[in-house]
């Protein structure tokens, strides 16, 4: 039998905290990739995936420590090869794609000087080979342009394209294993097929090795021959892909695949007045950044004659990739972005397009969710004063009652009492989450605007959240307005969905026939390149090549 | 080069335009506060109150003060500095030789110590946590801390008075050789380089290792680069900007605030001739003064600019 590319022995990584204490983070894991084969890590955020994959390159992140075991890649052990003999095998013998390839690319120097930086420190071409193979490489990788790609600067090209130049990146040296760190997490799901079918048959005609870390499970059954599931710095089970995916034995591998089921969403059973009044009606707006033109237009105008309603309690969900408009709209509605033209009226009344001309009553009934907690929430401010501030801003509560207020809140989001007298940063994510929605609750919203609410969370930690907005609307009689590019987030609790295209509402249709009964080629399209669980799905895939050119911006 | 540039830079330059006519106003308007009246002091204390008026009136004084701030101002963009209160000359005169003098000290000191602070903050980047590391960061937060007048006296007392190696004077006007103009400006010199280079290593040495934190700095590290070829290759052409800035704020310090040091080794700059001036009441001496210095920091302020810009090829290509 040939020998494994990496062996990994009872690897131990030791962190210290701020506070000068050693945690210890791998706690002793094992396993080997063999000659060609691709080993996918999956997790959630703290499960020590990416700490286990930069250590096969001898690296640990500021803070961290290897602490024992064998990281044997290649037949040389990582652990106890000198500073300078592990940098001689990175970029070599293996070598890493990162997770945001926008921020790993050097702003200041021309791509193909770092594209082709690992072969002239390792000595292991001329470098005018250098850039005849990085060439070959950008063709392979189906880059457009690939003669003159290297010359632009990394703010000249598009994600989905840094991506593929960071594999370029990593092959130049001709590496025996490479590690790939989460490298389509940032993209749209659109971009995602192209990057992840380059990366396969790159990966299958060089016969290199792999390691794929990564917590989104349907990607990785495209593109992994075994799976290894940690959780909390452990393997909790290691097998084949088939294996996990349809006969997973450990519960965590058990629960990890029920989150990510897509929840078919069931409607509230709100029987509606035979006429209703819509809770939120937008008409005709346009709205974008910048100066005003001589039309009245600003200068960069993103969104273009949006016009829809939402009736009283139904949720409707807004889709389209990145830079499609979704985060502008919800931005127009609240009137944090006042748009140029057009009216958006609550409830029958006309609300005034800038925030500032609104009543306090008016703000109180609309309310925004914003998707990253951590930056939404003061770091400074303990629980108990964030979700304090508006309930004496909007309802006057002072002393007890916003005290016992605060506790109902709390409960409502289904978090302790304790919790109050903490800061934000003691909290974990899902429960800071939580907090960001406790604190729109506070004010008696009959909307909440939320903003990919759970696009930083985890798996298990999202699909819990969705549980509890659904809660909360049968309780209050919310009406949702959901902003994500994440398919199965908006069908789990939406009942219509609006997909968003450059600025423009390309389709308004029921969730329910999101799947296949979508009319406009964009919905399709975005509908189709949702990865599915199935490991045939990428290789089956059949995308018409006219429409994926003429939509997505590769 | 390309349109945004010459965009930004021309933005620059009106922004610089519009800071210089504030700062005259508010020069103008501080000075006529000072207390004291400059006929007074020019006639002594023996004047009669009659004396005094008269000279007021022959020197215009009288005259409201919104008129002469535009005489002032106009008199100023034609290169016209006035005419000094005490002794009648034209300023421009008083100020061209001092200011040769406080130039000619800024230049050598800006020779000497940007590239010893840094090559020293960017070695200490290089080699972060490690003795060397400690040791000049150690040494820059003392030199900071330790005041200037103090390590003026103390350069005086230990080459002047014991070594006797160095004049404690410093006469620029008498300079014949290049082994006396290198006597006459070492005390100074390195009275000066102390304190402007300890900010700039400190500032240099940030920069660079906030540049290092980044991903593509990492990313660097795991395609096998070694640490200098990352600090030098990758981390320093990004840190140019806050470096260009940390520069130019230690060097505008070179010519408004080396009273102290002027003062100490009587050296015949401009700083001192600003600081007599005020002794005098000679306003118009003052407010020249003041604008050069404004000048000469927003020149400073604008080249940082500029370097910072060219050096990001967002703005460039």
């Amino acid at each position: 039998m040939t020998q494994p590319i990496v062996q990994l022995k009872d690897l131990r990584v030791n962190a210290t905290t701020d506070s000068g204490r050693q945690v210890e983070i791998i706690k002793g894991i094992s396993f080997d990739v063999g000659p060609g084969e691709m080993l996918a890590l999956i997790g959630e955020s703290g499960s020590g995936k990416t700490t286990v994959a930069l250590s096969l390159l001898g690296y640990t992140r500021t803070g961290c420590r290897i602490d024992g075991g064998e990281i044997k890649v290649a037949g040389h052990d990582m652990a106890q090869l000198s500073e300078a003999q592990r940098a001689s095998h990175r970029g070599a013998t293996v070598s890493y794609i990162p997770q945001s390839a926008a921020a790993a690319f050097n702003p200041a120097k021309p791509l193909i000087d770092q594209v082709i930086e690992a072969a002239h420190i390792h000595d292991v071409m001329p470098a005018e080979v250098a850039r005849e193979k990085a060439i070959e490489l950008f063709r392979a990788l189906a880059l457009p342009d690939p003669e003159t790609i290297g010359e632009r600067y990394p703010h000249q090209v598009s994600g989905g394209q840094l991506q593929r130049l960071s594999a370029a990146m990593a092959l130049i040296t001709d590496p025996r294993l490479v590690i790939f760190d989460e490298p389509t997490t940032a993209l749209d799901v659109t971009t995602q097929i192209e990057v992840l079918r380059a990366f396969k048959s790159v990966m299958k005609q060089g016969g290199i090795s792999g390691v794929y870390v990564t917590h989104d499970l349907a990607v990785v059954a495209q593109i992994a021959d075994r799976i290894a599931v940690l959780k909390a710095g452990e393997v909790q089970e290691i097998g084949t892909t088939e294996q996990i995916l349809h006969a997973p034995e450990h519960p965590y591998t058990k629960e990890l695949m029920s989150a990510f089921e897509p929840k078919a969403f069931v409607g509230a059973a709100t029987d509606l007045a035979p006429n209703p009044t819509p809770v939120l009606d937008v008409k005709r707006v346009f709205a974008g950044y910048g100066p005003k033109g001589a039309n009245n237009m600003p200068a960069a105008l993103i969104l273009k004659d949006i016009s829809f309603d939402l009736m009283p309690g139904k949720n409707l969900g807004v889709i389209g990739e990145s830079g499609s408009g979704k985060s502008t709209l919800a931005r127009a509605v609240a009137g944090l972005l006042p748009p140029a033209t057009g009216q958006i009226a609550f409830k029958g009344a006309e609300l005034h397009p800038d925030l500032q001309d609104r009543t306090k009553d008016q703000l109180r009934r609309i309310q925004i969710v914003f998707q990253l907690a951590d930056t939404a929430l003061n770091p400074n401010k303990p629980i108990g004063k964030i979700l304090g501030r508006p309930l004496g801003f909007y309802h006057g509560l002072k002393g007890q009652a916003r005290e016992a207020r605060v506790d109902e809140l709390l409960d409502m989001v289904r978090l302790p009492k304790s919790i109050r007298h903490r800061l934000p940063s003691e909290l974990s994510g899902g429960q800071k989450q939580r907090i960001n929605l406790a604190r729109a609750l506070a004010a008696d919203p009959e909307l909440i605007l939320c903003d990919e609410i759970t696009s930083a969370l985890d798996t298990v930690v999202a699909a819990a959240i969705l549980d509890l907005l659904k809660e909360l609307q049968r309780e209050l009689s919310l009406s949702y307005m959901f902003i994500s590019h994440d398919l199965s987030t908006v069908e789990a609790i939406c009942d219509d969905v609006l997909v968003m295209y450059k600025g423009e509402i390309v389709e308004r249709m029921p969730t329910a026939q999101m799947r296949d009964g979508a009319q406009h080629a964009y919905s399709r399209l975005l509908v189709s390149s949702v990865p599915k669980l199935d490991t045939h799905w990428l290789d089956d895939l059949q995308q018409d090549p006219e429409i994926t050119a003429q939509f997505s911006r590769r | 080069m390309n349109t945004i540039i010459l965009r930004l830079i021309a933005e620059r330059l009106g922004v610089m335009l519009v800071t210089l006519v504030i700062v005259s106003f508010t020069v103008f308007a501080a000075t006529q506060l000072l207390p004291g009246d400059v006929a007074q002091i020019l006639l002594g204390q023996a004047a009669t109150p009659e004396a005094v008026a008269g000279l007021r009136e022959a020197m215009g004084l009288n005259e409201p003060a919104i008129p002469r701030y535009f005489n002032w101002l106009i008199g100023l963009t034609q290169g016209d500095f006035g005419l000094s209160y005490v002794t009648r000359e034209p300023i421009a005169d008083l100020i061209a030789g001092r200011l040769q003098n406080t130039l000619r000290l800024a230049a050598i000191t800006t020779l000497i110590s940007v590239p010893l602070a840094l090559s020293l903050g960017i070695l200490a980047a290089l080699y972060q946590g490690t003795k060397f590391d400690r040791v000049v960061s150690t040494a820059t937060v003392m030199i900071i801390s330790v005041p200037e007048f103090m390590v003026a006296t103390l350069a005086v007392l230990i080459f002047a008075v014991y070594l006797k190696w160095l004049p404690a004077l410093s006469y620029a006007n008498e300079v014949t050789s290049l082994w006396q103009l290198l006597k006459t400006f070492a005390m100074p010199v390195i009275t000066l380089t102390f304190v402007i280079a300890a900010q700039m290593i400190r500032m240099s040495r940030a920069a660079v290792i906030e540049t290092l934190n980044t991903p593509y700095c990492e990313m660097a590290l795991l395609k096998g680069a070694s640490r200098r070829r990352t600090v030098l290759i990758h981390a320093l052409p990004n840190a140019l900007g806050p470096i260009a800035n940390a520069v130019a704020l230690s060097l505008s310090y070179l010519l408004g605030g080396v009273i102290i040091v002027e003062t100490i080794f009587n050296y015949p700059g401009i700083a001192k001739l600003m600081v007599d001036a005020v002794a005098t009441r000679d306003l118009p001496l003052v407010q020249s003064c003041a604008m050069i210095f404004c000048f000469g920091y927003l020149m400073l302020i604008m080249l940082a600019d500029i370097i910072s810009i060219l050096s990001n090829p967002r703005l460039r290509t």
